[in-house]
Formats: structure tokens, C-alpha cells, sequence
């Protein structure tokens, strides 16, 4: 529980200082365009703390997140037999250099970051130049408008239930969790440790392509270059959201949460009027605070 | 005060009343995808020139400019909502992707806010457009090219960042020129990104295996790392078409002096911001605009070459500052 405190007080505190900032954000409207654009955020957030689970890192996610987005306006609507295909073989893709990686023991760094180029060619190559309609339902649900609660807050308590029912409840969750924390023992168990890694990459891929159609969704429209800030972001989300890098340690509600603050500190930013020269830095400047204060606490924690 | 000087007062206030009636509490905003080059710098101080001016006339409340720290779309589309919070009445979008912000556009246009798109526009159909006719830019190149060199040649084409609009467009002109000039063949292609280092390696890297070039048609802000590139390894300096960067202006005058070179420079001027800042405003004034405008490219000739140079300061882009009679001129075609 504690490890859900502070990325949930993190989040509080900016809210509180954006309301503050700018008192317009304090309604239905306001909320949901603060929050909108998180939606796709949190979903690749999600699917980059799967592999962070398994104790990889993927540093594709922002270009396939791109190339999702580039089927889904250029192909789902015209053809949708083919679209929902393709984005199934990419999740397919996903599984296998998954298995890729497992069987020849190789570094998911390097394996991911020669994808990012596959990824973002086939990008180029499916909508060579920024277009495409997003099908109508799929803007019908990102932008439908729910009584009481905008929609951006509605899927985003879906996103983190889904993620946390699936990873920390079900045993399908347990065994990944166990082969990002002591994949011998996973295989000294019995278990595949290939087809795990498989299955795990194949989840992140299920995360990924929602992650890339809810983007489509917002924007209405594709184009190649749409998404690769989120390879970056979903790495800091997973963090900030009391994520680590040594596998089998992720809070699925913490990397939700994490994707609300780190879309919510800039606009924060934005509404300081800070200049864009200082916004990368004052970003980072509150990644950083946000994580020497979980090491204070994690040494208050062992003191304890 | 004296009674001469009230009366002085009251007819400024008058006249600026009389002319301004509708605008002068109107919050106009700049939403800039980019910084990192000469030319959106001349772009953002065109911006800050012009509407200090205006802010102080009393013509508007405010004008911000805004400029995302990451060139991303998705981070602009973030800004652009940001700034339907912030309550302007006025968007101007120097956009990341002609279609990724649509969503964001149309969020600002349902919340009443005008929208006006220029350089890189948006599609989305709520939105005002002033746009360079870039297929023509492209086209022209050639057909400066054919007019030089009649009996044709191999060319060099640099272009600018894949997947970005602009790029298509002018690589679609230059292939039209190309159908309509068929002596003239483009034997090799580089991405140049818009910036003069990149194009440098870029063309450095591809030269060796191409064999002679009559002509380089580029983007802009690559003709001085392409110059750099083919002097570097001592070929015969081809006919390479200039952007109107000052570095690009200040090797053609060098070589115009030493050997007689002659070619011609050819971008949108950096002040293309201003008139979008006048058209939002004549928009916000209750005029009817259409939605697609179009803005004249900005061409250097060897003939205006030292009044250019003279112009574009040190690293910057020749470029206009656009008035108010401007924007009313390209409004009313």
C-alpha cells in the first residue's frame, strides 16, 4: 500500500496546484481535457510496465504505439477484416521477439531498440504521408460524454482495474511476475520460461495496440511520428508510479497514476508559462524530486 | 492636463475605438511544435515584433507564444487543450503533423476559439488555413533548373524530415517538374532535415557514389552544408538551389564574386506568423475569411542578392514582417 502513496499524493499535490493555476480545469469540460490525452499514455504505460515486470526494458513502445496508430486510422475503417488482422499479427510480432529474446538470451535493450526502426518504417510505409480517418465508433467512445464523470477519468479507472486484476490477481500474473523476479526458479518449476516471456510480451502488445487505438481515437487521425514520445514517458510513468527496473516489482494502478502526473505536470508547466527552454528540465526536475522522495521514504521504511 | 491635450486624447481614443471596436479584448495565442532552427527563430521574433506593436496599439489584450518543449504531436495536442483552459480567444498553430491535432482543434473550436493553422497547417475543416503553395516551390525549382541548363542533367535531391507534410509536398513538385523536364534526372536522394550539418554528412555520405551533378534541388536550409559537402571533395560545384538561410545568401555572394555563380534562393518568409496573427484577428473583427489562404513564397534572384543579405541578419532567414493591409489583401485573393 505504501508503494501506492506516493504517486497518489504526487498526484494530489499537482491537481491541487493546476486548480490553483488555473481554477477554468475545476469542471467536467476542464477535466477531461487536462486528462484526455493521458488515456493512450497510460495504456502504453501499462503495456511498458509488463516488460519492466519481466525484467526488460522496451525501448520501441513510442514507434509501435505509432504504427498501431497509422492501422488503425489508414486501414481499420476501409478494410476492417484486414486492420483487426494486422493489428493482431502485431501483437503476434510482440509475443515473438518475446520468444526471441528468452531463447537466445538476448538483451531486450537492443532487441526493442532495432525494432523502433521496423516499427517506424512500417509506420512510413502503411501512411506515408499524416492521414486517415479514425473509425467512428472508436472516436464515438473516446469522445463520448458521460453524465457526472468525463470520460478521460472513467477509462482511466478501467485501465488501472483491468491491469491490476489481470497482473496482480489472476495466476496468469503471479507466474510473470515470478519470471521477472527469479526466472530460475520459474523454470526449476517446471514452466517455459520462453512461452512466459512470450505470453508477457504478447500482453504488453495487447496494451500497446489499445494504447495506439485510443490515440487514433482522440486525435481522429494518423500519422507515422504520432507517439514516439511514449517510449520515454511510459518508462518515467512506470517509475514514478513505484515501478523498478529489477523486475517483478510494478503496481499496475501505480503506472496509471504515474501516466496522469507525468501528462498533468505539463500542463502544469504549460500554465506557469514557463519557457519552453526550461520545460524539459523542470520535467525532469520533478521526476527527480518525485523520486529522491520515494528513497527518503524507502529508507524511513527500513529504519522502521 | 491641458484642455488641447484632453482633446488630443479623446480623438486617439476615438479613432482606436473606431478601428479596433471588437478586438481590443481579445487573447490571441502562438502554439509553435518547434524552436530549433534559424527559421522558426526568425518566425517566433517576427511574432514578438509584430504583436508587442499590436498589444500596445490596443488592437488585442494579448498575444503569447507557446512552444513545446519536445516537437511532438501528441505533447501539442496537450498544449493546444492547455490553452482552451486559459480562456484565449484565438489559436495560431504552427502544427507538428497536419493531422494529429485535429482532436485538439476541434476540442478549441467547439469551445467557440478561433483557429488559424499557417506553415504546418492542420486538415481538420473547423480550422483557417495559410498555406504555402510548397508543389508550386518544388516545381519552381526545376523549371529555374531547365531555364539554366536546357540540355538537362543528373540531379541531387535533398529533402527534408521524413513523414513530415512539407517534405511530401515539395518532393511531389519537384516530380512534377521532373515529368515535364524528362532531361533531367534525379540520380540520388538525401534527408537533409532542414538543417545545414545534417546535409553536409548526408551529401557527403551519397557523393561519392553518384556521378556528375548538374544541379542539387534541396528544401531549405540545406544548400550550405550540400555547398560545403561537394567542395569538401573538390567536385564541379552544381547549380544548388538556396533557402534563403543568410549562410546559404553569404556562400552564393562569395562565389558570385570569385566565379560568376548564379542560382536563385527560394522559402516561405519566417513572418508568415504575422499574417496568421492578422488573419485571426481580422476573424475575431467579424470578417469574412475563407478557410484556405494562400501566401506567396519568398524568391532571392541574383539581382536582389546583395539587398537581401544586406536584410537577413547574422544566422538568421530572409524574411517580411506582414501588416494588417497584407492579411486584408490575401484575404480578399
Amino acid at each position: 500500500m505504501i508503494r501506492l502513496a506516493l504517486p497518489v499524493i504526487s498526484l494530489v499535490v499537482l491537481i491541487c496546484a493546476v486548480f490553483w493555476l488555473q481554477p477554468r480545469a475545476m469542471s467536467y469540460v476542464g477535466l477531461n481535457l487536462l486528462f484526455n490525452l493521458a488515456v493512450p499514455i497510460a495504456l502504453a504505460t501499462v503495456a511498458q510496465m509488463v516488460i519492466i515486470m519481466v525484467g526488460d526494458i522496451d525501448l520501441s513502445m513510442g514507434a509501435f504505439v505509432s504504427l498501431i496508430a497509422c492501422i488503425t486510422a489508414a486501414i481499420l475503417p476501409g478494410n476492417p477484416a484486414l486492420g483487426a488482422v494486422m493489428l493482431l499479427g502485431c501483437i503476434a510480432a510482440y509475443a515473438a521477439l518475446g520468444a526471441l529474446i528468452e531463447a537466445r538470451q538476448l538483451p531486450a535493450i537492443v532487441v526493442t531498440l532495432g525494432m523502433s526502426f521496423v516499427w517506424g518504417g512500417a509506420a512510413v510505409l502503411i501512411l506515408p504521408s499524416p492521414g486517415g480517418t479514425a473509425p467512428g465508433w472508436l472516436t464515438a467512445v473516446m469522445k463520448a460524454k458521460p453524465p457526472l464523470v468525463p470520460m478521460a477519468i472513467i477509462a482511466s479507472i478501467i485501465i488501472a482495474a483491468v491491469a491490476h486484476l489481470v497482473v496482480m490477481r489472476s495466476a496468469f500474473g503471479v507466474r510473470l511476475r515470478a519470471l521477472g523476479g527469479n526466472a530460475r526458479a520459474v523454470s526449476r518449476a517446471g514452466r517455459s520460461t520462453i512461452a512466459l516471456r512470450a505470453w508477457a510480451y504478447a500482453l504488453a502488445g495487447v496494451f500497446a495496440v489499445a494504447a495506439g487505438m485510443a490515440l487514433v481515437g482522440l486525435t481522429t487521425s494518423g500519422d507515422a511520428n504520432i507517439a514516439l514520445r511514449y517510449t520515454l514517458l511510459s518508462i518515467a510513468g512506470v517509475i514514478l508510479g513505484g515501478g523498478e527496473f529489477t523486475g517483478g516489482r510494478v503496481s499496475p494502478i501505480g503506472a496509471v497514476i504515474g501516466a496522469l502526473t507525468l501528462t498533468l505536470a505539463g500542463s502544469f508547466l504549460s500554465f506557469l508559462r514557463l519557457s519552453p527552454d526550461w520545460q524539459i528540465g523542470a520535467q525532469g526536475a520533478i521526476l527527480i524530486l518525485v523520486l529522491a522522495a520515494r528513497l527518503v521514504v524507502r529508507q524511513a521504511e527500513k529504519r522502521a | 492636463m491641458t484642455r488641447k491635450g484632453l482633446m488630443l486624447t479623446a480623438a486617439v481614443m476615438l479613432a482606436g475605438t473606431a478601428a479596433m471596436a471588437d478586438t481590443a479584448d481579445k487573447k490571441i495565442a502562438l502554439s509553435n511544435n518547434y524552436a530549433g532552427n534559424s527559421w522558426r527563430q526568425a518566425m517566433l521574433e517576427s511574432w514578438q515584433r509584430v504583436t508587442e506593436k499590436a498589444v500596445a496599439d490596443g488592437v488585442v489584450a494579448s498575444a503569447d507564444a507557446f512552444t513545446t518543449a519536445e516537437n511532438q504531436a501528441t505533447e501539442q495536442a496537450a498544449q493546444i487543450q492547455n490553452m482552451i483552459l486559459q480562456g484565449y480567444d484565438a489559436i495560431v498553430i504552427n502544427a507538428a503533423s497536419p493531422t494529429a491535432l485535429n482532436g485538439a482543434v476541434k476540442e478549441a473550436c467547439d469551445a467557440g476559439i478561433t483557429v488559424v493553422s499557417f506553415d504546418g497547417i492542420v486538415t481538420e475543416p473547423c480550422a483557417w488555413r495559410v498555406a504555402v503553395d510548397f508543389k508550386a516551390m518544388g516545381k519552381g525549382e526545376i523549371e529555374y533548373l531547365a531555364t539554366r541548363l536546357p540540355e538537362g542533367g543528373n540531379l541531387l535531391e535533398i529533402r527534408g524530415l521524413a513523414g513530415v507534410s512539407v517534405d511530401d509536398e515539395i518532393h511531389a513538385g519537384i516530380g512534377e517538374g521532373l515529368a515535364a523536364h524528362p532531361n533531367f534526372k534525379v540520380v540520388g536522394s538525401v534527408n537533409g532535415d532542414w538543417a545545414q550539418d545534417v546535409a553536409q554528412k548526408a551529401v557527403a555520405g551519397i557523393l561519392p557514389s553518384l556521378p556528375e551533378i548538374v544541379g542539387v534541388v534541396t528544401q531549405g536550409g540545406d544548400g550550405y552544408g550540400a555547398a560545403q559537402a561537394f567542395a569538401a571533395v573538390g567536385r564541379p560545384m552544381p547549380i544548388i538551389v538556396m533557402g534563403n538561410r543568410q549562410d546559404e545568401l553569404k556562400w552564393w555572394a562569395e562565389q558570385r564574386d570569385a566565379a560568376q555563380y548564379e542560382t536563385m534562393s527560394t522559402s516561405i518568409a519566417p513572418g508568415v506568423s504575422t499574417l496568421a496573427f492578422w488573419v485571426a484577428q481580422q476573424i475575431l473583427d467579424g470578417q469574412e475569411v475563407p478557410k484556405d489562404l494562400t501566401v506567396p513564397f519568398l524568391s532571392v534572384t541574383q539581382d536582389t542578392l546583395d539587398q537581401a543579405l544586406k536584410d537577413t541578419p547574422e544566422g538568421g532567414v530572409t524574411s517580411v514582417d506582414y501588416t494588417l493591409d497584407d492579411a486584408k489583401k490575401v484575404i480578399g485573393g
